[in-house]
């Protein structure tokens, strides 16, 4: 819980409020795909209530606030199953790509050698690429294969971010294997994997939320991106904002601007609260970049000349007391 | 003190002939080129023997080896070559720690514990006191759940962390240095060992909590029957703390003995230089630097001979001189001369590269002038201080076609050798008879 409340305590004036504007945004599209079933009138794909069709292309109005969408869909409907998605796929692919990339990132550093270079290769071959381009590859072989669109657009989505995690988690990993602490355990008799789980982990996860909620909100845009070019989740699989936004394109032409005005701006919202949030972790956990908070000092009123010496005496045995057992940090 | 040492011996670790070699990572041009970027000799030839129930301390200037040979002593650093025989008081077979790996190794990690220098980088900063303390009891599964918390608390309260239980939940970063020792020693102690190697346990502490420290190894010393390898480059803590001395020097033993001796009659002209720069008042004070002139040689390139001889006022004709001490004299002899003179004399030389080596002969080439300019040069440079000690190891200079041939006296073997209750590796030691 400390840990957890750790960005408040820490961070000041625009950081702070900053950190607290990306978490509103982002605990406001969580409790929207949570309880999508229940906020949104219709269903993702639903072109028709009790038999009868929706109109095709509605402004926004009474009935579809948002209005409806050339394929007869209810817009809100579609932006707010469109943040489950998002958040899902996310979601996956931030957890996959820690839980790959890190501890391939603290083997890697430690054990160094032969696998360091072969795996450092490997992942900076992975970083160098356009993102995007590797995104498109591997949806591109992914769609075939698996039967769920959100799964295969999540494991496309890893591959782009577990060089970031293990750059990261093994750059760390090397400097700490120097460190005394691991010689200590190494001392102590513990094995490799012990030093690796109980003396390295703990100290090269730190950067690891930060990654991931930066992730996050990259992962939104490539998804987003995915679905524009058509080679992300299909319509009837689940809503997309990137699809909608695809289709919305030869609406814009023709003055219909809700189409694809909503899922843009769920996008941009969505992207814009993540990355918020990621620079206030990054604030709290990069303490370097951050102006320290002084804590003011209060100095005790200066006693009457009569009591002054008693003062010293109380303060010369004070100071001895501490030097006592001070000792050098 | 038992008068006839050999009647007690008993050692627990005998270190044989052990050498410790590191490749230096030379730049990748000079790897490309296929040249040899050398090695460090941090441990070069060490033999000693640490008696059970003994204090050793390993004295000697920043760089000598003596982290690299305590870290060698628990396996931690593997050796070059030479043996480590470890004769575990309680009964398990003898092993060479040297030749170890794997399992076995940290099995034996169990015997021998480390304390560090500074405590603060010793302890995981995300580690509680409880867990890191009994971490030693986890990893070789001597307890756990409550027997495993009943020993950490008594061993906090071995090293005087009272209440314990009150630091049980610390951090590191909660805790002053001194505290943060006490933890560290703790640690050391929770399995029992029989030798602890303790690195410069104070030098990083407050000098308040120094002799406190120090009084609590002792005290845990006699409770536990440890025996202590002492790291220091602090030779007044080394008088207070340890039985016996070993200086060390560029890898080398170069003198070792019971401590009063070393104190009252040091032999080697390195230990007697040690304690002329100590200073009495000050028994805080860490070694100083001025020792007599020049600076501590690069260890991957250890001087011929005895390797103290560039900076030994004693030295004799056959202490291992060589080319490269002869450069360095002139180069001294320039900071000397106007920079005019400076200007002739170099160009006539031509740079000292002829002489940057190490074997018994060497030639310099005349650049701009004669053989006969270059004789008067080094005659000149000679009789400006006729008693530097180079001059007994040069036996020869002649002028040849060539250039200027310089011959340097062999190098004797400078062997630790008994002399009085101390060992001793100079050529003086022991005194000729005659
Ligand atoms: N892992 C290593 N790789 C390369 N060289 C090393 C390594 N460890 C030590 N050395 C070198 O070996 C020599 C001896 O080092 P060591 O740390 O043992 O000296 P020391 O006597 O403990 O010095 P100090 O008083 O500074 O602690 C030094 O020249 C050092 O640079
Ligand atoms: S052998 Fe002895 S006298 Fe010769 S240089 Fe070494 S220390 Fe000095
Ligand atoms: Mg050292």
């Amino acid at each position: 819980m400390k840990a957890l409340l750790a960005p408040f305590r820490t961070t000041t004036g625009l950081a702070r409020w900053l950190l607290v504007t990306g978490l509103v945004l982002v605990a406001l599209f969580v409790v929207l795909a949570v309880f999508a079933p229940w906020i949104a009138p219709y269903g993702f794909a639903q072109s028709s209530v009790d038999g009868v069709k929706f109109t095709k292309l509605d402004p926004p109005g009474p009935g579809h606030p948002f209005g409806t969408n050339d394929l007869f869909y209810d817009v809100l409907s579609r932006v707010i199953w469109g943040a489950q998605t998002a958040l899902l796929v996310v979601l996956l692919s931030v957890l996959l790509s820690a839980l790959i990339g890190v501890p391939l990132g603290l083997l890697s550093g430690y054990v160094g050698g032969w696998t360091d270079r072969v795996l450092v290769l490997i992942m900076d071959a992975l970083y160098a690429f356009p993102s995007l381009l590797l995104a498109i590859v591997f949806s591109f072989l992914l769609k075939n294969v698996l039967p769920s669109g959100v799964v295969a657009a999540a494991l496309s989505l890893t591959v782009i971010y577990i060089p970031q995690y293990f750059r990261v988690v093994r750059n760390t990993a090397v400097s700490a294997r120097e460190a005394t602490y691991v010689e200590a355990a190494r001392a102590l008799g513990a094995p490799n994997s012990v030093i690796m789980g109980r003396y390295l982990f703990s100290n090269v996860i730190q950067s690891v939320p930060v990654i991931g909620t930066l992730n996050a909100a990259d992962a939104i845009s490539t998804l987003a991106a995915l679905g524009f070019l058509g080679l992300g989740i299909q319509p009837q699989d689940a809503a997309e904002w990137g699809f909608d936004l695809s289709r919305a394109l030869d609406d814009a032409a023709s003055g219909i601007w809700w189409t694809g005005f909503f899922p843009g701006m769920a996008i941009v919202l969505l992207v814009t609260g993540l990355t918020l949030v990621g620079e206030g972790l990054n604030e709290t956990v990069n303490p370097t970049l951050r102006k320290r908070r002084f804590a003011t000092v209060t100095l005790p009123p200066r006693p009457a000349p009569s009591d002054l010496s008693e003062t010293q005496n109380a303060l010369a045995i004070t100071a001895s007391d501490n030097s006592a057992e001070g000792g050098g940090k | 003190m038992p008068t006839k040492p050999e009647l007690a011996l008993d050692p627990v670790l005998e270190v044989e002939d052990l050498k410790i070699h590191f490749a230096l990572r030379g730049s990748g041009f000079a790897r490309l080129l296929g040249r040899d970027t050398g090695t460090v000799r941090a441990v070069d030839g060490v033999n000693l023997d640490l008696e059970r129930g003994e204090v050793l301390g390993l004295v000697g200037e920043s760089g000598s080896g003596k982290t690299t040979l305590g870290r060698a002593m628990l396996g931690l650093v593997a050796a070059t070559s030479g043996s480590i025989h470890h004769r575990p008081g309680d009964g398990s077979p003898d092993t060479d720690i040297a030749a170890l790996r794997g399992k076995a190794l940290r099995q034996r990690r169990t015997r021998l514990q480390m304390v560090f220098q500074d405590p603060h980088a010793a302890l995981n900063p995300s580690m509680d006191i409880e867990t890191a303390v009994g971490h030693p009891l986890v990893i070789h599964k001597r307890a756990s759940g409550d027997e495993l918390r009943a020993r950490v608390v008594s061993a906090l309260e071995r090293v005087g962390l009272v209440p314990a239980e009150q630091f049980l939940s610390k951090y590191p970063s909660d805790l002053s240095g001194g505290q943060k020792q006490r933890a560290v020693i703790a640690r050391a102690i929770i399995l029992d060992p029989e030798v602890l190697i303790a690195d410069e346990p104070v030098s990083m502490l407050d000098m308040s909590v120094r002799a406190k420290i120090l009084q609590l190894m002792l005290d845990l010393k006699d409770d536990l029957g440890l025996t202590y390898v002492y790291i220091t480059h602090d030779l007044a803590t080394a008088k207070f703390f340890c039985d016996r001395v070993a200086i060390m020097y560029l890898g080398k033993v170069v003198e070792i003995g019971p401590t009063a001796e070393i104190f009252a009659h040091p032999r080697h002209p390195y230990t007697q230089a040690l304690l002329k720069a100590i200073p009495d008042v000050d028994p805080n004070k860490a070694m100083p630097r001025d020792l007599p002139r020049g600076e501590i040689p690069d260890a991957a390139r250890p001087p011929r001979g005895c390797s103290f001889h560039p900076r030994c006022p004693l030295a004799r004709a056959d202490c291992g001189w060589e080319p490269r001490d002869l450069k360095a004299l002139v180069e001294e002899h320039w900071t000397r001369v106007p920079v005019a003179d400076y200007e002739r004399e170099h160009a006539l030389v031509g740079g000292l590269a002829d002489l940057d080596h190490s074997e018994n002969r060497a030639v310099v080439k005349p650049h701009g002038g004669t053989v006969a300019d270059l004789d008067a040069l080094f005659d000149r440079i000679r009789t400006e201080n006729a008693a530097e000690p180079l001059w007994q190891g040069v036996t020869s200079i002649t002028a040849t076609e060539d250039g200027l041939v310089f011959e340097f006296a062999p190098a004797a073997e400078v062997p630790l050798r008994p002399s009085g209750p101390t060992e001793v590796a100079c050529v003086l030691y022991p005194p000729d008879p005659s």
